[in-house]
């Protein structure tokens, strides 16, 4: 089969940019820890409370080490549930101090959900019987709006949070 | 745009069918658009 | 080759005619609901009679993903494979059993999405449950697709024995490896359907395996895709250049292309399910290999197109650099319109490498900048070259004309579309950047600054949509005139040939075992551990869900 001269250069060109991506990405991913989330560790979605992280009194923000905080949140239709303030109210609100390392922990206890602290790459599928986990740093303030990004129900819209990071 | 190859002034009708050199300035512009695209996009990526 | 000139037997033509009257009513409907829900999204407009946001999302997905796409498809590789290799009474009967079985599944599926039982949108989203009606209707659409194939399939092996020795027609060959693909890709949904969704459905089985429904969809969610795509690559290949007055490039590496496009469609998956939980990272990362493999049929398409073009032009004296892209045909609408459609895989290739890189898939995964995404690539390249080949297919099928006037009213239609969809898509791919999530009715979520910013792109996207529409209904119209008013006269058939000269095709290019045996090792090699993972690392199965998309 006879390619054109350029046509070699071209496809030759093209791949080793291809390849240049799976470098990177692989690097990264492989190297430096970052995958996207895959924790593997499954969980019965009926009973989530069975699991220490998912405890009523284990949820929401919890600092764990000096600039460390571990988030924990159980998702169900049409509501995240970060635990309760001192007067019994839901939280909606997460403030973390900007550069601070968190590790958002979520689950479901009903159908598909998805977890994303829009604006930053905390961006995780959340389904039945799994646990989904992502640690990031927090690195720009602001106020990021948590929406749940996949399909629940009709009142998947109405399904959200927000992360405050400041200063 | 537009302007004239020399080496194609006189091209014999099997040349001329060969001559691809716009061919391949496109697929290059294509393909850098293609890097330049992924880098952008990459850095956008680590500065969250 | 000089059967293209002719028109069609009646008898066949209405065939092929029938799978275009129901893709373009798929237009009409799909193209409204498209409508209301940008309406509904700029949270300026309220949907009328309580109609519920994610039921027209679902129809509309439904219509124009699987509906209006298989059918178009369908109906137009009849019409390559008659023109090409022929077709015989007994296959134009089981033809038509495939058409009615498939319209059988759409009014089923339909019926039960818009009376509210299956607002579950076209990916099904177990645990949440539809009406049963609504598996069994898809399941309807899939089966009557494979009846096709296999009539595909039977016209080129009857071709093959009569002519020994001699090379397949080339877009039969082309469309017998998207059939191919479509029947390994759609045997992951298929079993999907049939052992997990219906039994649960009905109440025979307890509780579903969420990701394991969810990775035999994507097994063939992708290679949908690309099966939406390899019938605009025909067009591209083997059309175009006899539209633009020019011969193919090369008739092996266009049979290579879609070679490679077979074998690396399906083995990719998992890159649309890179953030789920329950799925080993290494092999979300091979698989995200494989997928890079397939940008590279598409690097060749790139190439091949412009030499199309640049040779054509050439052969016409144009000399200077980039006088021959001048002097394309461009008032020509079955030229431009799929030209149109070539430009739009540029971002959306570039986009779709983006979405397919691993972690950096969490910048945009489930965000509207992939709604954004496949409305350049489902919704611009592969639609936009559709409609470039209805310009001539119908009038060739009815026995009427394109006229100057027609062929006007389609640049304008072309040119209403691009102006469209950069608002919209582009509207949507920023807002997709900026967090703002798909598949969501309008929402203020917590307020502040960054939805206020989301909702401003949201309205972009309401004029986009709009402008949209006006493009779908002047199609409509267009088919219409084409179908039942232009006058009568023959239409040609473009079908390129090769070059006199032409380099002969490689004898291993239509080894089918060769390469349907390479197909399945690779798919067998992406899968076969990490399925086997999730069946054993299963955590317990989930019950269904009726109550969150409001079944009583």
């Amino acid at each position: 089969m006879h390619l054109h001269k350029y046509e070699k250069i071209w496809l030759i060109f093209g791949m080793a940019s291809l390849v240049l991506f799976l470098l990177i990405i692989g690097f990264a991913a492989f190297w430096k820890g970052t995958h996207p989330q895959s924790h593997i560790e499954t969980i019965d979605p009926q009973n989530v409370e069975a699991h220490d992280a998912f405890k009523p009194e284990n949820l929401g923000i919890r600092e764990v080490a000096d600039g460390k905080y571990i988030v924990n949140i159980v998702a169900s239709a049409f509501n995240y549930d970060f635990g309760k303030d001192k007067e019994g109210n839901a939280i909606k609100t997460i403030r973390v101090p900007k550069g601070s390392t968190v590790l958002y922990q979520i689950t479901t206890k009903d159908v598909v959900h998805g977890f994303q602290v829009a604006g930053t790459n905390v961006n995780m599928m959340v389904e039945p019987g799994h646990i989904s986990r992502y640690e990031t740093v927090m690195k720009n303030t602001g106020e990021f709006t948590v929406v749940c990004n996949e399909y629940c129900g009709i009142g998947h819209h109405q399904m959200f949070g927000t992360v405050e990071v400041y200063e | 745009m537009g302007k004239e190859n020399p080496k194609q002034h006189q091209p014999s009708l099997h040349e001329s069918t060969h001559s691809l050199k716009g061919t391949f300035i496109a697929v290059m512009l294509l393909g850098i658009f293609i890097l330049v695209a992924w880098f952008g996009f990459y850095a956008l990526f680590l500065s969250r | 080759m000089a059967t293209n000139q002719l028109p069609l037997a009646k008898k066949d033509a209405r065939l092929y005619m029938a799978f275009m009257y129901v893709t373009y009513t798929a237009l009409l409907v799909g193209g409204l609901m498209g409508l209301l829900q940008t309406l509904a999204r700029s949270g300026k407009y309220t949907l009328p009679f309580n109609i519920n946001y994610y039921t027209i999302l679902t129809v509309h997905g439904v219509i124009l993903g699987l509906v209006l796409t298989t059918f178009f498809i369908i109906g137009f590789q009849f019409s390559l494979m008659e023109k090409t290799v022929g077709i015989s009474d007994k296959q134009r009967k089981v033809a038509w059993l495939s058409f009615w079985v498939m319209v059988t599944g759409t009014i089923m599926a339909a019926i039960t999405i818009l009376i509210g039982e299956a607002s579950v949108l076209y990916t099904f989203y177990a645990p949440l449950r539809a009406h049963p009606a609504f598996y069994f209707g898809l399941a309807f659409v899939i089966i009557g697709s494979w009846i096709a194939a296999f009539v595909n399939f039977r016209q080129l092996y009857v071709w093959k024995k009569a002519h020994k020795g001699q090379k397949s027609p080339l877009l039969a060959f082309m469309v017998t490896i998207n059939m191919l693909m479509w029947f390994i890709a759609t045997i992951g949904v298929a079993t999907s359907v049939i052992i997990q969704f219906i039994p649960w459905s009905l109440g025979y089985a307890e509780t579903i395996n969420v990701l394991l429904s969810r990775t035999l969809f994507w097994y063939f969610g992708h290679p949908l895709v690309y099966f939406w795509l390899l019938p605009a690559y025909m067009a591209w290949y083997a059309i175009i250049p006899k539209i633009i007055g020019g011969k193919l490039f090369s008739d092996p590496l266009a049979r290579l292309a879609f070679i490679l496009l077979l074998l690396f469609s399906i083995p990719v998956g998992f890159h649309h399910q890179l953030t789920e939980p329950g799925i080993d990272p290494t092999w979300k990362f091979i698989q995200v290999v494989l997928t890079f493999m397939v940008i590279i049929p598409s690097l060749m398409t790139a190439f091949s197109i412009f030499a199309t073009f640049e040779i054509t032009g050439r052969k016409k004296g144009y000399k200077s650099l980039f006088g021959w892209f001048k002097k394309l045909p461009w008032k020509d609408v079955r030229f431009l319109a799929p030209f149109i459609g070539m430009a739009a895989f540029i971002p959306g290739g570039a986009g779709g490498i983006v979405n397919a890189s691993h972690q950096m898939n969490a910048l945009v995964h489930n965000t509207i900048w992939i709604t954004g995404h496949f409305h350049l690539t489902a919704a611009t390249t592969v639609i936009l070259t559709f409609f470039g080949i209805t310009y001539w297919l119908v009038p060739h099928l009815t026995g009427r004309r394109l006229t100057p006037r027609l062929n006007k009213l389609g640049i304008i239609q072309t040119f209403v579309w691009t102006v469209g969809m950069t608002i919209m898509s582009g509207a949507m791919h920023i807002q997709g950047l900026l967090g703002g999530p798909r598949r969501s009715n309008f929402s203020e979520y917590a307020g502040g600054e960054q939805v206020a910013t989301w909702i401003n792109y949201q309205i972009a996207q309401t004029v986009g949509g709009t402008i949209l529409f006006i493009g779908i209904l002047l199609m409509v119209y267009i088919f219409i005139q084409l179908t039942f008013f232009a006058p009568r006269g023959v239409e040609e058939f473009p079908i390129a040939e090769e070059e006199k000269n032409a380099e002969p095709t490689p004898k291993i290019l239509e080894n089918w075992y060769l390469w349907i045996g390479i197909t399945i090792a690779l798919i067998l090699f992406a899968y076969t551990i990490p399925v086997f993972d999730i069946l054993k690392h299963s955590p317990p199965g989930s019950p269904p869900f009726d109550w969150p998309i409001g079944r009583g």
